[in-house]
C-alpha cells in the first residue's frame, strides 16, 4: 500500500500525488516511471516519476483524468494509498552537457518533461523549454518549468495564454532563424511528438521522444509496449521510454493506441453510472 | 487389467462458454478404485521419473486404505504445492512414462491421485504446518513463480528466516499469469502459495529486483540470495507485420485473461480483445492456453499453426486432446512469412508458406523446409505469436560479476551455484523455458545447497 501523502489540483482534471514510496524513491532518476494499479480489481496504468525525495521516501505523480483508472485515482485524497506500485522502470536519461537543448512539452507531457528538462539543467545545458496546453486554464507546470529553464515558451491552441498554436510553433521560428540548438526533448500526445520530429529532421537536430505505449507489465515480459525504432522492435518498458524521434513509427505506434478504445470508452461509461 | 479411471471432465459444449477448470477431480471412489490398480513395485520405477522424487508408492497406498491426510504427508516431504502439480505437470513424460504398467496397458494415474490427495486436505481445511527452530539466517528469492516458492518453503523449513521479492502486485509466476484458470483454478494457487506464506516465508510484491534494488543490496542484507526469475521477454517471428494493432504476444495475451482477469471485464478494468478469426502460432502448452482461452472469449474460429506435424507437437497429450475437442483447428506444416494489415493498422490476414519435413537432423529430429511457391493467404483479424520466451535479462545485466550463457541462461553448478558467492539460481533462468516441476526440482535442490552453505561450508567453486 502506497500513501497519497500529499494532493495538488493542478488544473481542471489534472493531479498531482506525492506518493510514499521510498524503495522507488532511493533509485529513481529523470525519465523513469512506474506502474501502479489503484485498487483490487484494477488494471496497471504507467505513469511518470516527475520528481522524488529520497530523504522523505516519496515520489511525485502527475496525471490527467482521461478514463476509468485515471479518474478512479483522481478521486483519491491525502491519507488514501494506491494498493499495487512499482519502480522505478524504464531507462534514465543521460544526464549530461549536450550544450543548447530544447524541452517540449504538451499537454499534461509537461509534467513529463519537468524532470529531464531540470536534470539537463543542472547538467550544465542551456534550457530552452517549450510548454504547451490546449487553452491556458490546462496549462501545468509554468512556474516549475520557469525555474529550470534559461527561456521559456508558452503556446496554447487557442491563444488564451502565450502563443497561439502548437509547441512546434516557437521551435520552427527559432531553428528559421538560424538558432543553434544541439538536443530538443519532446513529450506529449503521438501528434505532437511527431510533429516536433519531423521539424527537426530537416535540420538534423538529435531529437529524443518519450513514448507512451500501452504497457501491462511495464517489466519486458509481454511486449504490448513495442514499437519500432529505427526498423527494429524495441519494447518500451525497458529499451525507452526514449528513443530517438527521427527513427520511431509514429504511425503504428498510434495503431497499437487506439486497440482498446471501445473498451476503454465502455469502462468509463460504467464508471460513471456507478459514480452517479 | 483393470482399467485405468477415466478423469469426470465438464462437457466440451458446456466448457468453452466459461473458464471453470475442465478437469473435475476424482471422487473417494474413483481414487480408490484407481489406486488399487498400483502394484506397489518394491523398486518403483515412477520415483525416478518425477523430478522431486515423490514416494509414489506409498502415497498411493494411502489413498487405497482411505488414510487420505496421510497420502499428503507423504506427497509434502518432497512436493510443497501438490494441487498445482497433479494439474500441470505433463506426467506421461515422467512418473507415469515410467510406470511400470506403461508397458503393457494403461499407466497408473499418479498424476490425478496427487490432486485428488491435495484436493481432499484443502477441502477439509486441516493442514498440518510445521515451523522449524530458527536458525537466524537470513535468506532472500527473487521471483514467486514455482522455483522461488520451492525453495522458500524448504528454506522456511530448515529454519531460515526467507524473503521473496516478487515484481509483480501478486506472487505465482507463471502459475498466476500464465497457465489458464480452466487448467489451474488461481484460487488454489493462491491457497497454496498461503501455505507456503504460514510456514513463515515473507513476499514482498511491487518489487523489480533489477531495478528497485539489485542483487548486490539484497547481499549486504542476506545471508544467501536465490534467483528464480524465470523465463522472461516473448519471442517473435520477426516477419513483417508483426507489430500490428491486434497482434499479441502469448504472454501479453494470457496475463490479460490469467492475472488481470480481463474475461470479467468491465467488472475487472483490464480490456482485451478478441477477433472472430484467431490464429494462434506455435504448439506449446503456451499455444493451446491461448488457443483455448480464445475461444472462451468468443472468438468463432481458432487455430494453431504449426510449422511441423501434430506428432512434434511440444504441448501435453491431454491438452492437444481437449482443444481438439473444444473445436480449435490446426494448420500444420504452416509457416507465417508476413501479416497484412487493414487501413487502421490492425491486423487482416496472414500469409503461410507450407512445409515439408526434411530427413532427420543431429538431433534426430526432423526439421521443416519451406516448399517453394507454396505461399497462400488466409484471413484472421486475431493473432497470438506463442513461440517461446528468451531468458530475464534483468537480473544478470545489473549484478555484477554473474556469468550467463550465450543463450542469456545463469550458469550454474550442480549444487545451483552461480558465480557469484552468495548467489544460488534455478528454474527457467538457468534452463531457458521448461516446465513448472522442473523448476520446482530445482528450487529444491538449490534450498539444500544454500542450507549447507550458510550453515557451515563457505567455499565456493571457481568459474
Amino acid at each position: 500500500m502506497y500513501e497519497i501523502v500529499e494532493k495538488k489540483v493542478l488544473a481542471p482534471e489534472i493531479k498531482l500525488y506525492k506518493v510514499n514510496a521510498p524503495l522507488v524513491a532511493r533509485k529513481a532518476r529523470p525519465g523513469q516511471f512506474v506502474i501502479l494499479r489503484v485498487g483490487e480489481r484494477g488494471e496497471r496504468i504507467p505513469l511518470t516519476i516527475v520528481d522524488f525525495d529520497r530523504g522523505k521516501g516519496t515520489i511525485t505523480i502527475i496525471f490527467q483524468e482521461v478514463g476509468k483508472t485515471t479518474k478512479q485515482l483522481g478521486l483519491l485524497g491525502q491519507g488514501d494509498c494506491i494498493l499495487n506500485l512499482v519502480g522505478p522502470l524504464g531507462i534514465p536519461l543521460e544526464e549530461r552537457f549536450f550544450g543548447t537543448v530544447a524541452c517540449a512539452g504538451g499537454g499534461v507531457g509537461t509534467a513529463e518533461v519537468y524532470p529531464l528538462a531540470r536534470a539537463l539543467k543542472n547538467a550544465g545545458n542551456f534550457v530552452i523549454s517549450i510548454i504547451g496546453a490546449r487553452s491556458k486554464e490546462l496549462l501545468v507546470l509554468e512556474h516549475e518549468m520557469r525555474g529550470v529553464s534559461d527561456e521559456l515558451y508558452i503556446t496554447t491552441d487557442d491563444g488564451s495564454k502565450g502563443i497561439r498554436g502548437f509547441v512546434t510553433e516557437p521551435l520552427r521560428a527559432m531553428l528559421d532563424g538560424g538558432r543553434k540548438i544541439d538536443l530538443v526533448i519532446a513529450v506529449g500526445p503521438v501528434p505532437m511528438m511527431k510533429a516536433v520530429s519531423d521539424l527537426t529532421r530537416e535540420k538534423g537536430i538529435k531529437t529524443l521522444v518519450s513514448l507512451n505505449p500501452l504497457m501491462l507489465d511495464g517489466m519486458g515480459m509481454c511486449g504490448v509496449c513495442r514499437v519500432t525504432v529505427g526498423g527494429r522492435t524495441r519494447f518500451t518498458c525497458v529499451e525507452g521510454p526514449m528513443f530517438d524521434g527521427h527513427e520511431v513509427d509514429f504511425d503504428e505506434l498510434k495503431a497499437r493506441l487506439q486497440t482498446y478504445f471501445e473498451q476503454e470508452r465502455l469502462s468509463l461509461q460504467k464508471f460513471h453510472g456507478l459514480v452517479k | 487389467m483393470l482399467r485405468r479411471q477415466p478423469m469426470p471432465e465438464l462437457d466440451p459444449r458446456e466448457r468453452i462458454h466459461t473458464f471453470d477448470e475442465v478437469a473435475l477431480g476424482y471422487n473417494e471412489e474413483q481414487a480408490i478404485e484407481e489406486a488399487k490398480r498400483c502394484l506397489q513395485c518394491p523398486r518403483p520405477t515412477c520415483v525416478q521419473g518425477c523430478p522431486v522424487g515423490i514416494d509414489i508408492p506409498s502415497f498411493i497406498l494411502c489413498i487405497r486404505e482411505g488414510r487420505f491426510e496421510d497420502a499428503v504427508k507423504v506427497i509434502k516431504k518432497k512436493n510443497h504445492l501438490p494441487a498445482i502439480c497433479g494439474r500441470v505437470c505433463p506426467v506421461e513424460e515422467q512418473c507415469e512414462n515410467s510406470c511400470i504398467l506403461n508397458k503393457r496397458g494403461e499407466p497408473i494415474a499418479i498424476g490425478n491421485l496427487e490432486r485428488f490427495a491435495s484436493d481432499c486436505e484443502r477441502r477439509s481445511g486441516s493442514r498440518v504446518i510445521e515451523r522449524a527452530e530458527p536458525t537466524g539466517k537470513r535468506v532472500a528469492v527473487v521471483g514467486s513463480g514455482p522455483a522461488g516458492l520451492t525453495a522458500a518453503a524448504d528454506l522456511a523449513k530448515f529454519g531460515h528466516e526467507v524473503t521473496i521479492f516478487e515484481a509483480l502486485h501478486v506472487p505465482g509466476g507463471v502459475l498466476m499469469y500464465g497457465i489458464p484458470e480452466f487448467r489451474l483454478p488461481k484460487k488454489i494457487v493462491e491457497e497454496e502459495i498461503d501455505y507456503v506464506k504460514k510456514l513463515g516465508v515473507n513476499i514482498k510484491t511491487d518489487v523489480l529486483v533489477g531495478r528497485t534494488i539489485t542483487v548486490d543490496e539484497l547481499l549486504q542484507e542476506f545471508d544467501a540470495v536465490f534467483i528464480g526469475t524465470g523465463a522472461g521477454p516473448p519471442q517473435f517471428l520477426g516477419i513483417p507485420g508483426e507489430n500490428l494493432a491486434m497482434v499479441f504476444s502469448a504472454n501479453e495475451f494470457l496475463t490479460r485473461v490469467n492475472l488481470m482477469k480481463a474475461y470479467d471485464f468491465p467488472d475487472y478494468d483490464t480490456p482485451i480483445r478478441i477477433g472472430k478469426r484467431v490464429a494462434v502460432i506455435g504448439a506449446g502448452n503456451v499455444a493451446f492456453d491461448s488457443a483455448r482461452s480464445a475461444l472462451r472469449l468468443g472468438a468463432e474460429e481458432v487455430s494453431i499453426v504449426y510449422r511441423r506435424t501434430e506428432k512434434e507437437m511440444p504441448a501435453r497429450l491431454e491438452e492437444i486432446k481437449r482443444a481438439k475437442e473444444e473445436g480449435v483447428e490446426f494448420k500444420l506444416l504452416t509457416l507465417p512469412v508476413r501479416l497484412l494489415g487493414d487501413e487502421k493498422g490492425c491486423v487482416k490476414a496472414m500469409e503461410c508458406v507450407r512445409m515439408e519435413l526434411g530427413p532427420p537432423d543431429s538431433s534426430g529430429r526432423r526439421s521443416p523446409a519451406p516448399i517453394k511457391g507454396s505461399n497462400f493467404v488466409f484471413d484472421v483479424d486475431t493473432v497470438i505469436v506463442a513461440i517461446g520466451r528468451t531468458p530475464n535479462p534483468l537480473v544478470p545485466s545489473t549484478t555484477s560479476g554473474l556469468k550467463v550463457s550465450g543463450k542469456g541462461t545463469i550458469v550454474v553448478d550442480d549444487a545451483a551455484r552461480t558465480s557469484r558467492i552468495g548467489v544460488f539460481a534455478g528454474g527457467d533462468i538457468v534452463t531457458g523455458e521448461a516446465t513448472v516441476i522442473k523448476a520446482m526440482g530445482a528450487g529444491r535442490k538449490a534450498a539444500s545447497a544454500i542450507h549447507s552453505y550458510v550453515m557451515r561450508e563457505k567455499n565456493w567453486p571457481s568459474f
